[in-house]
């Protein structure tokens, strides 16, 4: 049996984080100097800490907080790809998965023998120290990645975890539904 | 394997043909009924829990799981196929209602010319302007012999719209070149969108003659002849890909359920996966006995019956009479057989995706509120001095905008496709967008067809079905001007900007077209050229009757479903009166 393992991120970098508890009352830890030093500890089900550093730093390339709005972070869209790859989808339940596998022409669609766990776990390999440059090299970094299936899986999910029903463990506080009216 | 005690009739598949021949012969016969249904229960009253876009219209939870089985595709008989993982260029259902639950439920009737494709087509251009390698034919039936069951169908449906030919006579504001109707539609058109209004505005300020969609989801409270009351559409945009939760949308288990469910002599048993008919030896006079199947529990079951109907869609319905053994596979090489043969795929493309300056309320609508226009579709346009034969219907409608699946549809300037200046013209486009989407006639071909692949198997082993399908330069021609027409309507709409569709190329399974898949047990007046008559009934076993649009010879630019249900009351008024008394071949 493993440990559990936690997303740790502090408040401070969220812009405050909305807290449900089973006494139905939710409260806002916002990001002012008496939570500065506040973290919260959110329990992963697939990506271990760093992968879920990484996943969190190239969602957030893919639609950037900025002017124009929240972005993958406010919304949580790293949570949400977690928990989409810990279920069913992960593992490919609903996908035929019997062989023979063949290349085809990109028409006959994703022909390949991984999982959407096994391309992210091995896709983020490739983006080890992401979380680490600048914007501009994190962006010259997935440009370079821009045609693997593994970027376009980020992506879609990355949408996805924007504009879901927060139920999903993405769209925070419908931050997405909010962007888009 | 256990045998079951007989049943009278055996329908398999429980969705709008299966429920709509379970309901006809429950009220109209004594005979003892059972619907096999592969998928599981659903009913209208619990679809209000359902209203999620990831859950539904992304990771598709009403369709076919393609894990337990899928179709091989490759584009010709040298390629080899390779299985579609996940289904995407079409989508069928699954579970009681099948995919009718979770139509958009636009029901224009075909042009009465598309039954008669083959001498209409020879009489006005000669037989040399068909394509060479061209598999066109005659239904055997003609439009005239049809309207009456069309009329049928939209008033079990409660068609929302607007004729555009009574009786012969031109009516203001219906579709001009369409066949004759002989009443009104049940119920007026739907609300317009504001986006429709656009379309319509620009179509006619260039000539052309819009009208309203013929809809399944209603525009006010109606009651069909089978007292069944429905109440209108409130617009909420969760009509594709998910049940309707009011009903007014009309669905199996809205429109035929509460029917059948009072009938004694039905029933319908959930999870049953079938794998065979089962039929005496071959030759011109064998007979089916019933079907096998998987039950629920994992069980093979044997199911004995005196009429066995196939209603299990068209690539199901191909495939488990390739699988029983039952008919000569289609084999274009040899020209002999007739089992597989004329698959098409509705030619169906979002022309023109067109930016406007003023927000649309793109989150109101249903499946089939908006504007069609039919000056381009069929020969409804002289193609003497064009490269191509047939065209097809332009459509403007507001299905409701759902965030996933829109976001991120941006002018082709903006260049890219994440990052923060995509993102930033994501929002701003989010309501600003619209999609006038071309549904066109698929001629049929020698080389387009199915058979069993002879390497990938579904759950139970059994082999999967394989299409060789690929577009030919005809619908290639026929897409490039209508796409043009389309970009000239947007303009005429006050586009600011429009994303222009790039063309057919090879048939491209990733993108979603439509789930207006046909042909495989096409009818016909011959044995030789068909796989059943008229009615549906097979050649080579008279108790044995198929539904669906494994029947099209060739594939409409109308969506299919009136013109499929049109034919299963036909064959349901057949079977009622004629066949139960006297069995054998109708003629």
């Amino acid at each position: 049996m493993r440990r559990r393992r936690f997303l740790t991120i502090s408040c401070t970098t969220l812009g405050g984080v909305l807290v449900y508890s089973l006494d139905r009352k939710v409260s806002l830890l916002s990001a002012n100097e008496k939570n500065k030093d506040k973290s919260l500890r959110i329990p992963l089900r697939f990506f271990d800490e760093g992968e879920a550093l990484l996943a969190a730093a190239a969602a957030s390339r893919i639609f950037p907080s900025d002017v124009s709005g929240p972005g993958a972070k406010e919304a949580g869209v790293v949570i949400y790809i977690d928990r989409q790859l810990a279920g069913p989808y992960g593992s490919d339940r609903y996908r035929y998965t019997q062989g023979p596998f063949e290349d085809a022409p990109a028409e006959f669609g994703y022909q390949g023998k991984a999982t959407p766990r096994e391309i992210y776990r091995e896709g983020l390999k490739g983006l080890t120290g992401f979380d680490q440059l600048n914007a501009e090299e994190q962006d010259a970094t997935l440009e370079r990645i821009e045609a693997s299936v593994f970027f376009s899986l980020l992506r879609q999910h990355t949408i996805e975890g924007m504009f879901c029903d927060p139920m999903h463990g993405g769209n925070a506080d419908m931050v997405g539904w909010q962007l888009i009216g | 394997m256990k045998t079951l005690r007989k049943a009278d009739v055996v329908i398999v598949g429980g969705g709008w043909t299966g429920l709509l021949m379970a309901k006809e012969l429950g009220a109209r016969t004594a005979l003892s009924v059972v619907v096999l249904e592969r998928g599981v229960p659903r009913s209208t009253d619990k679809y209000a829990d359902d209203m999620d876009e990831l859950d539904y219209a992304i990771r598709l939870r009403m369709m076919q799981d393609a894990a337990q089985e899928t179709v091989t595709l490759r584009h010709d008989a040298r390629g080899r196929a390779v299985p579609l993982r996940r289904y995407a260029s079409f989508l069928p259902g699954s579970g009681v209602g099948g995919a009718g639950e979770h139509w958009n439920g636009q029901c224009p009737r075909n042009l009465p010319d598309f039954f008669e494709l083959y001498s209409r087509t020879k009489e006005k251009y000669g037989v040399n302007r068909l394509p060479e390698d061209h598999a066109v034919q005659d239904w055997g039936i003609t439009y005239d012999e049809l309207e009456p069951y069309y009329t049928r169908t939209e008033r079990l449906l409660g068609l929302s719209g607007k004729a555009g030919n009574l009786r012969g006579q031109k009516v203001e504001g219906g579709n001009p070149f369409e066949g004759w109707r002989s009443e009104e539609y049940p119920t007026p058109p739907t609300k317009l969108p504001y986006f429709s209004a656009l379309f319509r505005d620009g179509a006619k300020s260039l000539g052309y003659h819009p009208y309203p969609v013929p809809a399944a989801t209603l525009s006010q409270a109606y009651t069909n002849p089978d007292g069944i009351s429905r109440p209108p559409c409130v617009y909420c945009g969760y009509c594709e890909r998910f049940g309707c939760m009011i009903g007014a949308k009309a669905q199996p288990t809205s429109v035929l359920l509460p029917v059948i469910e009072k009938k004694k002599n039905v029933t319908i048993r959930k999870g049953a996966w079938v794998r065979r008919l089962v039929h005496d030896a071959a030759g011109s006079e064998s007979r089916v006995r019933g079907v096998t199947y998987v039950d629920a529990t994992g069980n093979e079951v044997f199911q004995p019956a005196e009429i066995v109907f196939l209603a299990s869609w068209t690539l199901n319905n191909t495939r488990l009479l390739l699988l029983s053994g039952i008919g000569e596979p289609y084999n274009p090489g040899a020209g002999k057989g007739t089992l597989g043969r004329n698959l098409t795929h509705q030619v169906s493309f979002a022309a023109a995706t067109a930016f406007f300056a003023k927000p649309l309320n793109r989150f109101m609508g249903s499946g089939a509120s908006g504007m069609l226009l039919s000056d381009f579709d069929g020969d409804n346009f002289d193609h003497s001095q064009l490269s191509f034969l047939r065209g097809g219907l332009l459509e403007a409608r507001n299905t409701g905008a759902h965030p996933i699946g829109e976001f991120g549809e941006v002018p082709h300037r903006v260049g890219s496709r994440w990052g923060s200046t995509w993102k930033k013209a994501g929002i701003e486009y989010f309501d600003r967008v619209g999609r006038i989407v071309v549904s066109g006639e698929h001629l049929a071909y020698k080389g387009n067809y199915m058979d069993l692949d002879p390497t990938y198997k579904d759950r139970c082993g059994d082999a999967l079905l394989r299409l060789t399908l690929n577009w030919r330069e005809n619908e290639r021609r026929m897409a490039e001007l209508l796409t043009e027409k389309t970009v000239e309507i947007a303009r005429a709409m006050g586009a600011t900007e429009v994303n222009t569709f790039p063309g057919l190329r090879n048939y491209d399974s990733r993108r979603y077209q439509s789930t207006h898949v046909q042909g495989g047990t096409i009818l016909g007046t011959s044995p030789e050229s068909s796989v059943v008559n008229t009615h549906g009934q097979h050649w080579q076993a008279a108790n044995l009757f198929v539904l669906g649009g494994s029947l099209f010879p060739t594939g409409g630019g109308a969506n299919p479903t009136p013109t499929i249900l049109a034919m299963t009351y036909r064959t349901a008024d057949a079977v009622a009166e004629r066949y139960v008394k006297r069995p054998g071949p109708l003629a």
